[in-house]
Protein backbone atom coordinates (compact mmCIF):
# COMPACT_ATOMS: atom_id res chain seq x y z
CA UNK A 1 0.00 0.00 0.00
CA UNK A 2 1.37 3.40 -0.89
CA UNK A 3 1.67 6.18 1.65
CA UNK A 4 -1.18 8.20 0.15
CA UNK A 5 -3.52 5.23 0.37
CA UNK A 6 -3.19 5.37 4.16
CA UNK A 7 -4.05 9.05 4.32
CA UNK A 8 -7.26 10.00 6.12
CA UNK A 9 -8.29 12.07 3.10
CA UNK A 10 -8.74 8.74 1.32
CA UNK A 11 -11.39 7.90 3.89
CA UNK A 12 -13.25 11.12 3.00
CA UNK A 13 -12.92 10.33 -0.69
CA UNK A 14 -14.35 6.86 -0.03
CA UNK A 15 -17.40 8.48 1.63
CA UNK A 16 -17.85 10.74 -1.41
CA UNK A 17 -17.84 7.70 -3.68
CA UNK A 18 -20.10 5.66 -1.40
CA UNK A 19 -22.70 8.44 -1.11
CA UNK A 20 -22.44 9.63 -4.71
CA UNK A 21 -21.02 13.10 -4.04
CA UNK A 22 -20.20 14.33 -7.54
CA UNK A 23 -19.66 18.08 -7.14
CA UNK A 24 -16.81 19.24 -4.90
CA UNK A 25 -16.10 22.95 -4.58
CA UNK A 26 -13.33 24.56 -2.60
CA UNK A 27 -11.17 27.49 -1.74
CA UNK A 28 -8.05 25.44 -1.27
CA UNK A 29 -6.36 24.73 2.02
CA UNK A 30 -3.24 22.64 2.48
CA UNK A 31 -5.19 20.33 4.78
CA UNK A 32 -7.59 19.48 1.96
CA UNK A 33 -5.03 19.26 -0.84
CA UNK A 34 -4.66 15.44 -0.94
CA UNK A 35 -8.48 15.15 -1.09
CA UNK A 36 -8.75 17.79 -3.83
CA UNK A 37 -6.11 15.89 -5.80
CA UNK A 38 -8.03 12.62 -5.44
CA UNK A 39 -11.25 14.30 -6.60
CA UNK A 40 -9.56 15.95 -9.58
CA UNK A 41 -8.30 12.57 -10.78
CA UNK A 42 -11.86 11.21 -10.69
CA UNK A 43 -13.82 11.80 -13.91
CA UNK A 44 -17.10 11.36 -12.04
CA UNK A 45 -16.39 14.25 -9.66
CA UNK A 46 -16.71 17.84 -10.86
CA UNK A 47 -14.20 19.96 -8.93
CA UNK A 48 -14.85 23.70 -8.86
CA UNK A 49 -12.29 26.18 -7.55
CA UNK A 50 -14.12 29.14 -6.03
CA UNK A 51 -13.00 32.72 -5.49
CA UNK A 52 -14.83 32.92 -2.16
CA UNK A 53 -16.28 30.19 0.03
CA UNK A 54 -19.81 31.59 0.07
CA UNK A 55 -20.19 30.83 -3.63
CA UNK A 56 -19.83 27.16 -2.74
CA UNK A 57 -23.06 27.38 -0.75
CA UNK A 58 -25.03 28.63 -3.76
CA UNK A 59 -23.25 26.20 -6.06
CA UNK A 60 -24.13 23.25 -3.81
CA UNK A 61 -27.77 24.33 -3.66
CA UNK A 62 -28.02 24.75 -7.43
CA UNK A 63 -26.42 21.35 -7.97
CA UNK A 64 -28.92 19.83 -5.52
CA UNK A 65 -31.79 21.45 -7.44
CA UNK A 66 -30.38 19.62 -10.45
CA UNK A 67 -30.23 16.32 -8.58
CA UNK A 68 -26.53 16.17 -7.60
CA UNK A 69 -24.89 15.81 -4.22
CA UNK A 70 -22.00 18.06 -3.38
CA UNK A 71 -19.51 19.07 -0.71
CA UNK A 72 -17.74 22.35 0.02
CA UNK A 73 -14.15 22.17 1.28
CA UNK A 74 -12.73 25.18 3.08
CA UNK A 75 -10.47 26.44 5.82
CA UNK A 76 -12.01 27.79 9.02
CA UNK A 77 -11.30 31.35 7.88
CA UNK A 78 -13.78 30.77 5.04
CA UNK A 79 -16.67 29.93 7.34
CA UNK A 80 -17.16 33.59 8.18
CA UNK A 81 -17.56 34.40 4.50
CA UNK A 82 -20.51 32.02 4.27
CA UNK A 83 -22.82 33.26 7.00
CA UNK A 84 -25.63 34.95 5.06
CA UNK A 85 -25.35 32.45 2.22
CA UNK A 86 -26.11 29.67 4.71
CA UNK A 87 -29.66 31.02 4.87
CA UNK A 88 -30.19 29.49 1.44
CA UNK A 89 -29.84 25.77 2.33
CA UNK A 90 -31.59 26.47 5.63
CA UNK A 91 -34.77 28.02 4.21
CA UNK A 92 -34.84 25.68 1.19
CA UNK A 93 -34.08 22.54 3.26
CA UNK A 94 -31.24 21.68 0.94
CA UNK A 95 -28.80 19.05 2.22
CA UNK A 96 -25.57 21.02 2.51
CA UNK A 97 -22.28 19.41 3.49
CA UNK A 98 -19.05 21.24 4.25
CA UNK A 99 -15.71 19.98 5.49
CA UNK A 100 -13.69 22.58 7.35
CA UNK A 101 -9.96 22.31 8.00
CA UNK A 102 -9.29 24.11 11.27
CA UNK A 103 -6.72 26.80 11.88
CA UNK A 104 -6.04 28.85 14.95
CA UNK A 105 -6.71 26.17 17.54
CA UNK A 106 -3.74 23.83 18.05
CA UNK A 107 -0.13 24.97 17.82
CA UNK A 108 -1.04 27.79 15.46
CA UNK A 109 1.83 30.00 14.32
CA UNK A 110 -0.18 32.84 12.75
CA UNK A 111 -2.15 34.95 15.24
CA UNK A 112 -4.42 36.26 12.47
CA UNK A 113 -5.91 32.76 12.18
CA UNK A 114 -7.07 32.68 15.79
CA UNK A 115 -10.21 34.90 15.74
CA UNK A 116 -12.01 32.95 13.00
CA UNK A 117 -10.70 29.67 14.34
CA UNK A 118 -12.30 30.42 17.70
CA UNK A 119 -15.45 31.68 16.02
CA UNK A 120 -15.94 28.83 13.54
CA UNK A 121 -18.04 26.39 15.62
CA UNK A 122 -20.07 29.24 17.15
CA UNK A 123 -20.82 30.81 13.78
CA UNK A 124 -21.88 27.49 12.26
CA UNK A 125 -24.11 26.66 15.21
CA UNK A 126 -25.58 30.15 15.14
CA UNK A 127 -26.72 29.41 11.58
CA UNK A 128 -28.32 26.10 12.61
CA UNK A 129 -25.62 23.95 11.08
CA UNK A 130 -25.10 20.56 12.74
CA UNK A 131 -21.42 20.55 13.69
CA UNK A 132 -19.38 17.35 13.77
CA UNK A 133 -15.72 17.19 14.72
CA UNK A 134 -12.85 14.83 13.98
CA UNK A 135 -9.79 15.05 16.23
CA UNK A 136 -8.15 11.77 15.25
CA UNK A 137 -7.33 10.25 11.87
CA UNK A 138 -9.08 7.01 12.74
CA UNK A 139 -12.45 8.76 13.18
CA UNK A 140 -12.44 10.91 10.03
CA UNK A 141 -14.16 8.42 7.76
CA UNK A 142 -16.96 7.55 10.17
CA UNK A 143 -17.48 11.20 11.13
CA UNK A 144 -17.70 12.44 7.55
CA UNK A 145 -19.98 9.52 6.74
CA UNK A 146 -22.26 10.42 9.66
CA UNK A 147 -22.33 14.11 8.73
CA UNK A 148 -23.03 13.39 5.08
CA UNK A 149 -25.85 11.02 5.93
CA UNK A 150 -27.25 13.56 8.39
CA UNK A 151 -27.29 16.17 5.61
CA UNK A 152 -28.53 14.00 2.76
CA UNK A 153 -31.08 12.00 4.77
CA UNK A 154 -32.60 14.84 6.76
CA UNK A 155 -32.24 17.71 4.27
CA UNK A 156 -30.23 19.87 6.63
CA UNK A 157 -26.80 21.44 6.77
CA UNK A 158 -23.83 19.67 8.34
CA UNK A 159 -20.21 20.65 8.88
CA UNK A 160 -17.25 18.51 9.86
CA UNK A 161 -14.44 20.36 11.62
CA UNK A 162 -11.15 18.62 10.88
CA UNK A 163 -8.98 19.52 13.83
CA UNK A 164 -5.63 21.23 13.54
CA UNK A 165 -4.24 18.68 15.98
CA UNK A 166 -4.86 16.03 13.36
CA UNK A 167 -3.88 18.06 10.29
CA UNK A 168 -0.75 19.43 11.93
CA UNK A 169 0.20 23.06 12.48
CA UNK A 170 2.68 24.46 10.03
CA UNK A 171 5.53 26.33 11.71
CA UNK A 172 6.62 29.21 9.49
CA UNK A 173 10.27 30.24 9.08
CA UNK A 174 11.37 33.73 8.18
CA UNK A 175 13.67 33.77 5.15
CA UNK B 1 -33.83 52.75 -21.85
CA UNK B 2 -35.63 49.45 -21.65
CA UNK B 3 -38.58 48.96 -19.32
CA UNK B 4 -37.53 45.79 -17.53
CA UNK B 5 -40.79 44.09 -16.60
CA UNK B 6 -42.42 43.95 -20.06
CA UNK B 7 -39.00 43.01 -21.47
CA UNK B 8 -38.68 40.03 -19.11
CA UNK B 9 -42.23 39.01 -19.99
CA UNK B 10 -41.41 39.23 -23.69
CA UNK B 11 -38.33 37.01 -23.30
CA UNK B 12 -40.46 34.41 -21.46
CA UNK B 13 -43.41 34.59 -23.84
CA UNK B 14 -43.97 31.14 -25.41
CA UNK B 15 -41.03 29.75 -23.46
CA UNK B 16 -39.74 26.37 -24.56
CA UNK B 17 -40.05 23.22 -22.46
CA UNK B 18 -36.30 22.93 -21.96
CA UNK B 19 -35.95 26.34 -20.30
CA UNK B 20 -35.54 26.68 -16.54
CA UNK B 21 -35.40 30.15 -15.03
CA UNK B 22 -33.79 31.42 -11.83
CA UNK B 23 -34.02 34.96 -10.50
CA UNK B 24 -31.88 36.86 -8.02
CA UNK B 25 -33.05 38.66 -4.90
CA UNK B 26 -35.31 41.65 -5.30
CA UNK B 27 -37.03 43.12 -8.30
CA UNK B 28 -35.78 40.35 -10.60
CA UNK B 29 -37.91 37.81 -8.75
CA UNK B 30 -40.99 40.03 -8.93
CA UNK B 31 -40.29 40.53 -12.65
CA UNK B 32 -40.01 36.79 -13.23
CA UNK B 33 -43.23 36.07 -11.35
CA UNK B 34 -45.04 38.82 -13.29
CA UNK B 35 -44.58 36.73 -16.43
CA UNK B 36 -46.93 34.11 -14.94
CA UNK B 37 -46.63 31.28 -12.46
CA UNK B 38 -44.49 28.44 -13.81
CA UNK B 39 -43.11 25.37 -12.05
CA UNK B 40 -39.90 25.86 -14.00
CA UNK B 41 -39.08 29.07 -12.11
CA UNK B 42 -37.07 29.46 -8.91
CA UNK B 43 -36.86 32.93 -7.40
CA UNK B 44 -34.48 34.11 -4.67
CA UNK B 45 -36.03 36.30 -1.97
CA UNK B 46 -32.86 36.45 0.12
CA UNK B 47 -29.25 35.21 0.20
CA UNK B 48 -28.00 38.15 -1.84
CA UNK B 49 -25.11 37.28 -4.10
CA UNK B 50 -25.97 33.59 -4.33
CA UNK B 51 -28.08 33.43 -7.48
CA UNK B 52 -25.08 33.33 -9.85
CA UNK B 53 -23.30 30.39 -8.15
CA UNK B 54 -26.71 28.67 -7.78
CA UNK B 55 -27.29 28.99 -11.52
CA UNK B 56 -23.82 27.55 -12.17
CA UNK B 57 -24.53 24.52 -9.98
CA UNK B 58 -27.88 23.98 -11.66
CA UNK B 59 -26.45 24.33 -15.17
CA UNK B 60 -23.74 21.78 -14.35
CA UNK B 61 -26.24 19.31 -12.96
CA UNK B 62 -28.80 19.72 -15.76
CA UNK B 63 -26.93 19.85 -19.07
CA UNK B 64 -30.06 18.89 -21.00
CA UNK B 65 -31.84 22.09 -19.98
CA UNK B 66 -31.19 25.69 -20.95
CA UNK B 67 -30.68 27.66 -17.75
CA UNK B 68 -31.53 31.37 -17.68
CA UNK B 69 -30.76 33.62 -14.72
CA UNK B 70 -32.36 37.04 -14.40
CA UNK B 71 -30.70 39.14 -11.76
CA UNK B 72 -29.91 42.73 -10.91
CA UNK B 73 -26.77 44.82 -10.84
CA UNK B 74 -26.83 44.84 -7.02
CA UNK B 75 -26.91 41.05 -6.72
CA UNK B 76 -24.23 40.72 -9.40
CA UNK B 77 -21.91 43.28 -7.82
CA UNK B 78 -22.01 41.30 -4.58
CA UNK B 79 -20.68 38.20 -6.34
CA UNK B 80 -18.25 39.38 -9.00
CA UNK B 81 -15.87 36.53 -8.23
CA UNK B 82 -18.53 34.02 -9.26
CA UNK B 83 -18.26 35.38 -12.81
CA UNK B 84 -14.60 34.37 -12.85
CA UNK B 85 -15.57 30.96 -11.48
CA UNK B 86 -18.10 30.45 -14.28
CA UNK B 87 -15.58 31.54 -16.91
CA UNK B 88 -13.09 28.97 -15.69
CA UNK B 89 -15.61 26.16 -15.15
CA UNK B 90 -17.69 26.79 -18.25
CA UNK B 91 -21.17 25.45 -18.84
CA UNK B 92 -22.60 25.75 -22.34
CA UNK B 93 -26.26 25.90 -21.26
CA UNK B 94 -26.18 28.98 -19.01
CA UNK B 95 -27.23 32.54 -19.83
CA UNK B 96 -27.06 35.31 -17.23
CA UNK B 97 -29.15 38.40 -17.91
CA UNK B 98 -28.33 41.30 -15.62
CA UNK B 99 -31.20 43.77 -15.48
CA UNK B 100 -28.95 46.75 -14.84
CA UNK B 101 -30.91 49.76 -13.60
CA UNK B 102 -27.80 51.23 -11.95
CA UNK B 103 -29.74 51.51 -8.73
CA UNK B 104 -30.79 49.79 -5.51
CA UNK B 105 -34.42 50.64 -6.32
CA UNK B 106 -36.05 48.60 -3.54
CA UNK B 107 -34.15 50.36 -0.78
CA UNK B 108 -34.62 53.92 -1.97
CA UNK B 109 -32.88 54.11 -5.34
CA UNK B 110 -29.35 54.59 -4.12
CA UNK B 111 -26.94 54.42 -7.09
CA UNK B 112 -24.93 51.23 -7.60
CA UNK B 113 -21.38 51.10 -8.91
CA UNK B 114 -22.73 50.73 -12.45
CA UNK B 115 -24.20 54.24 -12.15
CA UNK B 116 -20.60 55.33 -11.76
CA UNK B 117 -17.52 53.95 -13.46
CA UNK B 118 -18.25 50.22 -13.40
CA UNK B 119 -19.13 48.24 -16.55
CA UNK B 120 -20.40 44.72 -15.92
CA UNK B 121 -19.93 43.62 -19.54
CA UNK B 122 -16.24 44.48 -19.29
CA UNK B 123 -15.98 42.69 -15.95
CA UNK B 124 -17.52 39.58 -17.50
CA UNK B 125 -15.24 39.80 -20.54
CA UNK B 126 -12.21 40.42 -18.33
CA UNK B 127 -13.24 37.47 -16.19
CA UNK B 128 -13.17 35.30 -19.29
CA UNK B 129 -16.77 35.05 -20.47
CA UNK B 130 -16.26 35.96 -24.11
CA UNK B 131 -19.94 35.93 -25.06
CA UNK B 132 -20.76 39.08 -23.09
CA UNK B 133 -22.66 42.04 -24.48
CA UNK B 134 -24.79 44.99 -23.46
CA UNK B 135 -28.30 45.68 -24.74
CA UNK B 136 -29.79 49.15 -24.64
CA UNK B 137 -32.66 48.76 -27.08
CA UNK B 138 -35.61 46.39 -27.21
CA UNK B 139 -34.71 45.86 -30.85
CA UNK B 140 -31.99 43.47 -29.66
CA UNK B 141 -34.64 41.09 -28.31
CA UNK B 142 -34.05 38.46 -31.00
CA UNK B 143 -30.30 38.47 -30.34
CA UNK B 144 -31.02 37.67 -26.69
CA UNK B 145 -33.42 34.84 -27.64
CA UNK B 146 -30.74 33.27 -29.82
CA UNK B 147 -28.27 33.44 -26.95
CA UNK B 148 -30.71 31.96 -24.44
CA UNK B 149 -31.80 28.99 -26.56
CA UNK B 150 -29.07 28.31 -29.09
CA UNK B 151 -25.63 29.72 -28.42
CA UNK B 152 -22.90 27.91 -26.54
CA UNK B 153 -22.54 29.55 -23.18
CA UNK B 154 -21.81 30.66 -20.68
CA UNK B 155 -23.26 33.97 -21.85
CA UNK B 156 -23.54 37.22 -19.95
CA UNK B 157 -25.95 39.92 -21.10
CA UNK B 158 -26.27 43.33 -19.50
CA UNK B 159 -29.69 44.87 -20.17
CA UNK B 160 -29.64 48.57 -19.37
CA UNK B 161 -33.06 49.43 -18.03
CA UNK B 162 -35.03 52.15 -16.30
CA UNK B 163 -34.68 52.59 -12.55
CA UNK B 164 -38.35 52.56 -11.79
CA UNK B 165 -40.15 50.97 -8.87
CA UNK B 166 -42.67 48.35 -9.99
CA UNK B 167 -45.43 46.50 -8.10
CA UNK B 168 -44.30 43.40 -6.22
CA UNK B 169 -45.51 40.13 -7.75
CA UNK B 170 -45.15 37.34 -5.23
CA UNK B 171 -44.05 33.79 -6.10
CA UNK B 172 -46.17 30.69 -5.56
CA UNK B 173 -44.65 30.38 -2.06
CA UNK B 174 -42.26 32.30 0.18
CA UNK B 175 -41.19 29.00 1.74
CA UNK B 176 -37.93 28.07 0.07
CA UNK B 177 -38.43 24.35 0.55
CA UNK B 178 -41.80 24.50 -1.22
CA UNK B 179 -40.28 26.56 -4.03
CA UNK B 180 -37.24 24.40 -4.63
CA UNK B 181 -39.15 21.12 -4.46
CA UNK B 182 -41.71 22.37 -6.95
CA UNK B 183 -38.89 23.57 -9.20
CA UNK B 184 -37.06 20.23 -8.94
CA UNK B 185 -40.28 18.42 -9.80
CA UNK B 186 -40.38 20.26 -13.12
CA UNK B 187 -37.16 18.58 -14.28
CA UNK B 188 -37.14 14.95 -15.30
CA UNK B 189 -33.78 14.27 -16.88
Amino acid sequence: MTEIAKDWRNDIYAVFKDLNVTVVSHVPDAGHTPLINLCEKDNEIDVVTLTTEQDGVGLSCGAYAGGKRSALLMQSSGVGNCINALALPNICRVPFLTLVSMRGEWGEFVPWQVPMGLGTPKVLEAMDIKVFRADYKEEVGSTVDAAARFAFNTNRSAAVLLSQKMIGAKQFKNG
Amino acid sequence: MIERRPFVQKILNNRKDNLRVVSGIGTSTWDLMSAGDNEGNFGFIGAMGQSIPFALGLAKAKPNYRILLFTGDGDTLMSLGSIATIANHPVSNLTIIVLDNESYVETGSQPTATAGKTDLELIAKGSGISNSYTVKSENDYQKIMTTVYEEDGPSFIVVKCQAKATPLVFPHSFDGSVSINRFMGSMKS
